[in-house]
């Protein structure tokens, strides 16, 4: 029972997701700072924001529907949790696994951009609802290449628990060069995912000012931040699982540190990406997705059944 | 989205906006189907102020019309006082005016650049862009000591002379801005995110342009050929050898093109502004009481024509003073663009004619609130609605002219 609220709260869950998500917040701002030749916000700057926030009143609008627009954050945060306890952190096994929780893992990613829709939409603001509903379309766009992407080495380890996967890419080390181009994919679309740059169309600034979040303040846009967060480093964490899943023998101590370099090397090619492209028109989004994006993640599912057929 | 209209108002706070300004959008979807301006947040009265000041006090206040062009606006009312009073300014004065002024579009312009890039998300080329305008900020507090606001006019000529020392200072400046927007080209041109965001955005054809008024670069990528240090010299432009920058793509894209352009052209007045600079005095004394007249004067400010009236009565105060800002002439033009575009699209197709509400607020537009009408009406129509109006709140005219003529009569 203790070890079980210790896992919920404390490691691997809340504390230590939320610390690990301002770090890496922390991380990409600070880079996207420095490529853009700025000096950047100090260290704690991201928990700065969080206790200011959180010491300031929690406005509702007078037609927002309170109890969804109350509820979102914190079941957007809920579920980015649930979703990082299968998660492997530091070897080739979660602290929860089962056959299947790949399919858990990226079901439960969708949640969070659901809460925004729902909590954008319910807030009743003209701003919000235009945030809201671009999230949606957006959803349909990114998905369905980051699922293929994943579903393409899953399909070479011929599982869907993210554990066995680890496993059988420690076993088969030149295997995860055959996903390099799913990676790129991959990436691409959790920047979709994570509303950032290119696609950060649905909280827009310039145009409908904070998008879904127009309306929150206080608290609950501190637990909303946070689970954006808590979000980039389950997002990292699923990609360096599934397409960097080396060097895993080393011990728990080694395995632990490699998954932090792993997350961090994920975080710093978003940086990255963010800071040398444009925010793309969500007509023009829609387009790339399906366009070129998607077929690219079927050639990729294609080429790892021909791979697999050949290695039989 | 729902395929319902919605109507989404743009300020007058909002993040896009750096001023106070509102527009109104009808979208469809994503789609724009019609949009209204609203002027009038910012009117600080500035012509009005003019009349109960001195000339001297005027330049400084014209000079505060806006914070970007401030030179454009000082340097264009003193143009009009000093053809009043016939002054004949000194050469090296107006080589010095000239060169302040291109040093001025070289300021604007990459800021331009840096706003143009925040409002499609690109906040990189914000960042780069503002930083390379510091350049600029630093050279022009050397000459002037000021970095906006430079107060380098006066009536007659201008109030500091350049000194030897300082110019391998700004040739060297310019050639490290000159590197640097080379590279801004190069962004400009190959960047596959911005060309899409930029290119086929905010279409106006020539035809529109010409006929909607439209001026500086935002005329200039429309293909049309019309700069007035080109068509009507003022200063010592008549001397200088430069390109007028046009460019026919008619879009936001050849709007940052044209800009760019004229970057480069400005690095190259700028050495020849220099190299070309004559001895001698830099101003003339001027009276203080201007003897009566009036006059026009054209100048092209880094937005586009910039246009101030003077009326003189012989006295030191002007009797008149017009500003009409380049943004006036242009924001016509943005509710035009805007049609049938997209949501998206907003922030820089009305970035993109750089737009500078504070300067642009003078005259007053009204709109009837039961209607949405704009028309103006006469005076005799005005006083029947006046009537009309009060006699349905039960306050009758009729009755109260009685009343007062019968007062009048007892007295």
């Amino acid at each position: 029972m203790t070890e079980a609220l210790f896992n919920i709260f404390v490691f691997p869950g809340f504390l230590f997701v939320a610390a690990f998500g301002l770090t890496a917040e922390y991380i990409d701002r600070k880079l996207y700072a420095l490529m853009q030749n700025r000096v950047g916000p100090p260290w704690f700057q991201p928990l700065a924001d969080f206790i200011k926030l959180s010491a300031k009143e929690d406005v509702v609008p007078q037609n927002a529907d309170t109890l969804v627009f109350k509820m979102m954050p914190i079941i957007a945060m809920t579920s980015i949790l649930t979703a990082f306890l299968y998660m492997p952190m530091w070897g080739s096994k979660a602290l929860f696994a089962f056959k299947g929780d790949l399919v858990v893992v990226i079901y439960l990613l969708t949640v969070p951009t659901l809460t925004y829709f729902l909590g954008g939409w319910y807030s009743r603001s003209i701003y919000s609802m235009i945030g809201a509903a671009r999230s949606l379309t957006q959803l349909f766009a990114y998905e369905i290449p980051l699922f293929l992407s994943i579903l393409a080495p899953a399909m070479l380890a011929d599982t869907w628990s993210l554990s066995e996967m680890s496993v059988y890419f420690n076993t088969h080390p030149w295997a995860i060069l055959c996903n390099l181009l799913g990676f790129v994919i991959a990436i691409i679309a959790l920047l979709g995912k994570l509303e950032k740059v290119p696609f950060d169309i649905p909280e827009a600034e310039t145009e409908i000012v904070a998008g879904a979040f127009t309306e929150y303040s206080g608290r609950l846009l501190a637990i909303f931040r946070l689970a954006i967060d808590m979000e980039l480093v389950v997002g990292a964490s699923l990609l360096a699982a599934v397409f960097l899943p080396f060097g895993l023998n080393y011990g728990p101590a080694a395995g632990f540190a490699l998954y932090i370099v792993k997350v961090l090397f994920v975080i710093g090619l978003i940086s990255l990406a963010r800071t040398i492209v444009a925010r793309l028109r969500i007509d023009q989004m829609i387009n790339f997705c399906w366009k070129v994006i998607a077929p690219l993640a079927f050639l990729q599912f294609i080429a790892d059944l021909i791979i697999k057929g050949a290695t039989r | 989205m729902p395929e319902r209209e919605v109507k989404l108002t743009i300020g007058p706070q909002h993040p896009m906006l750096k001023e106070p300004e509102s527009f109104l959008l009808t979208l469809r979807g994503e789609k724009i189907t019609d949009m209204t301006v609203r002027l009038g947040y910012n009117h600080r009265g500035i012509e009005k102020a003019c009349e109960g000041r001195t000339y001297i006090q005027d330049m400084y206040l014209v000079e505060r019309v806006c914070g970007i062009c401030s030179h454009s606006h000082s340097t264009c009312f003193i143009q009009a006082v000093e053809e009043i009073a016939g002054l004949q300014v000194p050469k090296r004065g107006l080589y010095i005016r000239t060169l302040i002024s291109e040093l001025e579009r070289i300021h604007s312009h990459l800021l331009w650049l840096g706003v143009a890039g925040h409002e499609i998300g690109f906040d990189t080329l914000l960042m780069y862009t503002w930083r390379d305008r510091e350049l600029v900020m630093d050279i022009l507090a050397l000459l002037t000591g000021n970095r906006v606001n430079y107060g380098m006019n006066t009536i007659g000529g201008v109030r500091r002379d350049i000194t030897a020392e300082q110019i391998p200072q700004i040739l060297s400046t310019i050639d490290t801005l000159e590197e640097r927007t080379k590279y801004y080209v190069q962004v400009g041109t190959q960047e596959i995110t911005l060309r899409e965001r930029l290119s086929g955005v905010g279409k106006l054809s020539k035809e529109d342009a010409i006929h909607l008024g439209a001026v500086g670069p935002t005329a200039r990528a429309s293909g049309v050929n019309r700069d007035v240090r080109h068509d009507d010299p003022y200063a010592v432009y008549g001397e200088l050898s430069f390109n007028v920058i046009t460019d026919d793509h008619s879009d936001v894209y050849g709007r940052t093109l044209v800009r760019l352009g004229e970057l480069m052209e400005a690095y190259k007045l700028v050495r020849q502004i220099l190299k070309q600079m004559p001895e001698g005095p830099i101003v003339v004394k001027a009276p203080r009481k201007i003897p009566a007249g009036q006059a026009i004067s054209r100048y092209e400010a880094p937005r586009g024509e910039d246009v101030h009236y003077v009326k003189a009565n012989g006295s030191d105060k002007p009797e008149r003073v017009k500003v009409r800002a380049p943004t006036l002439a242009n924001v016509q033009v943005v509710a035009h663009m805007l049609k049938d575009g997209y949501l998206a699209d907003t922030p820089i197709v009305i970035a993109a004619i750089d737009p500078c509400f504070s300067c642009t607020d003078r005259a007053i537009a009204t709109t009837n609130i039961d209607n949405g009408r704009t028309d103006r009406m006469d005076w005799p129509t005005l006083r029947t609605y006046g009537i009309d109006w009060y006699s349905k709140q039960g306050i009758d005219f009729a009755e109260l002219n009685r009343k007062l003529r019968t007062m009048r009569e007892s007295n």
